[in-house]
């Protein structure tokens, strides 16, 4: 089987399993809107959770190895600062990466 | 005409999504980039690369999903391998669906194509910050969905025809983690979800190594749990 052929394939079949991932709870609110309230508790945590394991990983492993001080963990350190006091994401993008590469530099 | 501060319609929530979605596509851009450039290395056409990012639309998966195919691993290992990692989306789908109760199912459908980290995390920012005007929720979402969408294609086509653009030296990957860093603060409103921020950040580093990048959704469900914990020995502590 030619490699196209097996792309598109592979396009098609993760592409429907993945809308059925990403549907599976908007399509079925219409059915669960009152939905019992420790479940309401468990949706409400979802956010907090889920990109604390979005950010942590991306910031203490970046490569594989755990590293709790180097260029990257201090700049977030210091972009959460500036998170936590703005809550402006342009900002904190913009002084987490001039931090990222000073230390970086610093670090050599 | 002078407008006092009215009700959000939808084209004032449509705009408001697009204008808080312009720093995160700081991180995405480049990331569209490469998804480009990894079609090409690997041996696909354009209309692949954009097969890819308008079928799948999901960053990570399109990546693993062509790198797989590049170094000639069976299909089935490429789909399985993507839809693992895009498991966690059925969290988002839960979390972003309490918000969307009201909107018909077509809406829904779409909310569902569009769903990914950063209209996730941004929208829910936003709907829980009662500091800054209030929104049509859905329309903000697709203002926010919809640019990352439009960028996401023109950035795939510009990675397969003009190469990798971004030059070496600029970090702007690390953009992506700050992004969530950033909207992460917003939804740290209580212990609970104190307990599920650090919980589910420590196990999704624990579990890094783990394939398919399987530390997130096992960290994220970790992390709901122990946040869950924590709140009911609160209610029975304080009753």
């Amino acid at each position: 089987m030619g490699l196209t052929v097996t792309a598109w394939s592979v396009i098609v079949a993760a592409g429907v399993l993945t809308f059925a991932i990403r549907g599976s709870f908007l399509l079925a609110v219409g059915r669960l809107e009152r939905l019992p309230g420790p479940v309401m508790e468990l949706l409400r945590l979802i956010p907090a959770a889920a990109l604390a394991a979005l950010v942590a990983p991306a910031l203490l492993r970046p490569e594989g190895d755990l590293v709790l001080f180097g260029p990257r963990p201090l700049a977030g350190v210091i972009a959460l600062a500036v998170a936590v006091a703005t809550r402006n994401v342009l900002l904190t993008i913009a002084v987490g990466l001039l931090a990222f590469v000073g230390l970086d530099l610093l670090f050599g | 005409m002078s407008t006092p501060p009215v009700a959000p319609t939808p084209r004032t929530s449509v705009k408001a999504g697009a204008v808080d979605v312009a720093p995160v596509l700081l991180g995405v851009a480049p990331f569209g980039l490469v998804a480009g450039v990894a079609a090409v290395e690997a041996g696909l056409g354009l209309p692949e690369a954009v097969g890819f990012s308008t079928v799948l639309f999901a960053g990570a998966s399109q990546l693993a999903a062509i790198e797989l195919l590049g170094v000639g691993a069976p299909g089935w290992v490429a789909v399985m391998t993507a839809v693992v990692i895009n498991l966690r989306m059925a969290m988002y789908s839960a979390s972003l669906g309490t918000y969307l109760t009201s909107e018909r199912v077509g809406r829904r459908a779409l909310a569902a194509y569009l769903l990914t980290d950063q209209a996730y995390a941004l929208s829910i920012a936003r709907f829980q910050d009662v500091r800054r005007p209030p929104v049509q929720r859905w329309w903000y979402y697709l203002g926010a969905g919809g640019v990352l969408w439009c960028v996401w294609q023109v950035t795939t086509v510009l990675g397969v025809v003009v190469g990798d653009a971004v030059p070496e030296g600029v970090p702007l990957g690390f953009a992506v983690p700050l992004t969530f860093l950033c909207l992460l603060v917003p939804t740290v409103t209580d212990r609970p979800a104190l307990a599920a921020a650090v919980v589910g950040g420590a196990v999704a580093v624990a579990g890094e190594p783990l394939p398919a990048n399987l530390g997130m959704p096992i960290g994220a469900v970790a992390g709901v749990g122990a946040g869950y914990v924590v709140r009911r020995r609160g209610r029975a502590t304080w009753g």
